[in-house]
C-alpha cells in the first residue's frame, strides 16, 4: 500500500519535472544579448518580414555584427537574429556536422569555398567587408617591441591564431612577405615562427593573451582592438606591402529555414547602414 | 517495477552508448585511422599527455598522501576550510581554474609577477600544463586517500607504536598497506582527470604542439583547423580507450579491496 503511494508520488514528480523542463526549453529561445540600443532611427523596411534567423559568423565580427543585428531588428520588429561566433573553420565544421544556421559569414574566401564544396551554402557568397592585420603588444610592452623587425628578438613570446583559422593563415603569409624583403633578412620568417609560444583557436583568444600580458606580442585584425581592449594594448602597424587584406564573404546556408529574413539580413549588412557600422568598428567597406 | 523503469533506463543507456559507438564507427570507416594515429599531431600530443599526467600523478602522491593523512587523523583549527578548499576544484569548471592560475601565476599575477622578475615564467610551458592538471586532479586523489585512511582504525597504529615502531614506520608498515586500495583508486581517478584536462590548460598554458598541446587540446585544434574531422575522431577514440582501460583497472582494484576487507 505504502509502496504504491510512493510510486505514484514519484510518478507525479517525474511528470511535473518533465513539464517544467519543457516549459524552460520553450521559453529559453530568446537571445540574452547585452548590446546597446539602435544607433539609427527605426524605419521598418518590410512589414512582412518575420521570424528568427541564426547567423554563424567569424569571431572578428562579434562586436560589429551584434550592433548590426540591433539595427536590423529595429528596422524589422518581427525578426530576431541569433549568433554563433567562432573561428571560421570551426563554424564550417559545425555546419558540416548538422548545426542549423541561416547565414554564414567567414573571415576568408577559403573557408567559404570549403563550405560551398561541402554543399553547406547556396553560393560562394558576397564580399561585405575587408580587414587588415596589426601587431599588438601589451601597454607595458615587456619585450620592448617597436616594429615588426623586433619580432625576431630571441625570447619574444609571440601568439598567433592556429593554421586553418583565417587570421592565423594571414599572419603567417604576412610574416613570409616580411621575410621575403631584403630589409628583414632571410632568417626572419624562421626566427619569428620559432618565437611562437601558443597557437590559439580564434583571434579573440590571441587578443586576450596579449591583453593579459601573458604574451609579448600577437598578430590580430585592426578591428579586434576594440574600445574595451584599446586601454591594454598598443597597435604596431604592418606596412601595406607586407599586410594581408582579409575579405569577408557572407552567404545563405543550404538548409536556411527563413530565407527571406536571411536575405534581408545580408542586404542590410551590404546597405549603407550596415557598412557604416562595420566602418565604425574598423572594417574597410567594400563600397 | 522493472517494466515501468526499463524504457527510461534503456533510453539513457542508448544516450550514452550511441555517441561512443558513433565515434568508433566513424574512426573504423574513415580508413584514415592508421595514418592519423601516426601523424605528428597525434604522437606529440599523446607523448605530452602521458608525460604530464604521470608527473602530475607523482606530485599528487608525494604531496597529497601526507595531506590526506593529516586530514584523516588530526583535528586542527581551519580544518573545515582546508576540506572545502580541496573539494572546490572538483566542482568548479576547469576554466575557472585556468583563470585563477593565470591571475596567480601568470606574468601579471600576484605571485607570477615576482617569479617573472626572477626570470621564471610559467605561462606557455609544460610546467604550466602540469600545474593546471595538478590543480584540477589532485583533489580527487586526496579525497579518496583521506577516506581510505579514515577507514583504517587508528588503534592499529597505536599498537605498532607500543611495540616500538616509530610513527613513520607504523605509517608505512600498517596504515599504507591497509589503505592501499584507496590509494590506487585515488591515483587512477587523479590520472584520468589529468588526462582529460582541457579548459585550465588552454587558458593557462596555451596551445603549442609538443610543448603544451595535450590530447584534449589537440582534439580542439584539429576541430578548429578546418582539416578533416577524421583527425579529432581518431584522437577521441584513443582517449576513450585510455579512459576505459583506467576504469577497468579501477574496477579490479575496487573488487580486490572488498575481498581484502
Amino acid at each position: 500500500m505504502n509502496q504504491t503511494a510512493t510510486t505514484w508520488r514519484f510518478g507525479l514528480v517525474v511528470i511535473a519535472t518533465s513539464i517544467a523542463a519543457i516549459a524552460v526549453a520553450c521559453g529559453s529561445n530568446t537571445n540574452s544579448r547585452t548590446t546597446p540600443v539602435p544607433a539609427t532611427a527605426a524605419t521598418p523596411m518590410s512589414a512582412s518580414l518575420a521570424g528568427k534567423i541564426t547567423v554563424f559568423a567569424a569571431a572578428s565580427l562579434t562586436d560589429a555584427f551584434k550592433q548590426i543585428a540591433v539595427d536590423f531588428e529595429a528596422a524589422n520588429p518581427a525578426t530576431s537574429v541569433e549568433f554563433n561566433f567562432g573561428g571560421s573553420p570551426a563554424l564550417v565544421a559545425q555546419l558540416d556536422q548538422g548545426a542549423t544556421a541561416d547565414v554564414l559569414a567567414t573571415a576568408d574566401q577559403k573557408n567559404m569555398r570549403a563550405a560551398l564544396d561541402k554543399g553547406l551554402v547556396r553560393d560562394a557568397g558576397v564580399p561585405f567587408a575587408k580587414n587588415r592585420l596589426v601587431i599588438i603588444v601589451p601597454k607595458s610592452n615587456p619585450a620592448a617591441i617597436a616594429s615588426a623587425m623586433d619580432l625576431v628578438k630571441t625570447g619574444v613570446k609571440l601568439v598567433l591564431a592556429q593554421q586553418g583559422v583565417p587570421v592565423g593563415d594571414y599572419a603567417r603569409q604576412s610574416i613570409a612577405k616580411l621575410g621575403a624583403d631584403a630589409g628583414y633578412g632571410a632568417a626572419f620568417s624562421r626566427k619569428v615562427l620559432a618565437n611562437v609560444v601558443s597557437e590559439e583557436p580564434n583571434v579573440k583568444a590571441v587578443v586576450t593573451k596579449v591583453q593579459l600580458g601573458e604574451a609579448d606580442a600577437g598578430i590580430a585584425y585592426v578591428t579586434d582592438v576594440t574600445a574595451g581592449v584599446a586601454g591594454d594594448v598598443t597597435m604596431l602597424p604592418i606596412d601595406d606591402q607586407f599586410n594581408v587584406i582579409a575579405t569577408y564573404p557572407i552567404a545563405i546556408t543550404r538548409h536556411a529555414g527563413k530565407r527571406d529574413v536571411a536575405q534581408a539580413f545580408i542586404d542590410f549588412v551590404l546597405s549603407d547602414t550596415g557598412q557604416g557600422v562595420l566602418k565604425r568598428y574598423g572594417f574597410i567597406s567594400v563600397n | 517495477m522493472g517494466w515501468l523503469f526499463a524504457p527510461a533506463a534503456l533510453l539513457f543507456v542508448a544516450f550514452l552508448a550511441i555517441p561512443l559507438a558513433a565515434l568508433a564507427w566513424r574512426a573504423l570507416n574513415s580508413g584514415e585511422l592508421s595514418n592519423n594515429l601516426t601523424s605528428s599531431l597525434v604522437i606529440d600530443s599523446l607523448r605530452l599527455s602521458a608525460v604530464t599526467s604521470t608527473i602530475t600523478l607523482a606530485i599528487a602522491i608525494m604531496v597529497g598522501t601526507p595531506l590526506a593523512y593529516v586530514l584523516a587523523r588530526y583535528r586542527f583549527p581551519g580544518k573545515a576550510f582546508v576540506d572545502l578548499l580541496i573539494d572546490l576544484p572538483i566542482v568548479l569548471p576547469p576554466t575557472v581554474a585556468g583563470v585563477a592560475l593565470l591571475v596567480a601565476l601568470g606574468r601579471r599575477g600576484i605571485v607570477g609577477e615576482y617569479l617573472d622578475q626572477w626570470g621564471l615564467t610559467i605561462g606557455f610551458t609544460t610546467t604550466a600544463v602540469v600545474l593546471a592538471q595538478l590543480f584540477v586532479s589532485a583533489p580527487f586523489y586526496i579525497r579518496t586517500v583521506k577516506a581510505g585512511i579514515e577507514a583504517v582504525e587508528p588503534v592499529y597504529e597505536g599498537v605498532a607504536w607500543t611495540l616500538g615502531a616509530s610513527p613513520l614506520r607504523a605509517f608505512f608498515r600498517i596504515t599504507l598497506p591497509l589503505a592501499w586500495p584507496s590509494i590506487v583508486a585515488g591515483a587512477i581517478l587523479c590520472w584520468a582527470r589529468a588526462l582529460s584536462e582541457l579548459g585550465a590548460t588552454l587558458i593557462f598554458a596555451g596551445n603549442f604542439e609538443g610543448r603544451t598541446q595535450t590530447m584534449p587540446l589537440a582534439i580542439i585544434s584539429a576541430f578548429d583547423s578546418g582539416a578533416s574531422i577524421d583527425v579529432p575522431i581518431a584522437l577521441s577514440v584513443i582517449l576513450v580507450l585510455a579512459a576505459a582501460v583506467l576504469l577497468l583497472l579501477l574496477r579490479v582494484v575496487a573488487g580486490r579491496a572488498r575481498f581484502a576487507v
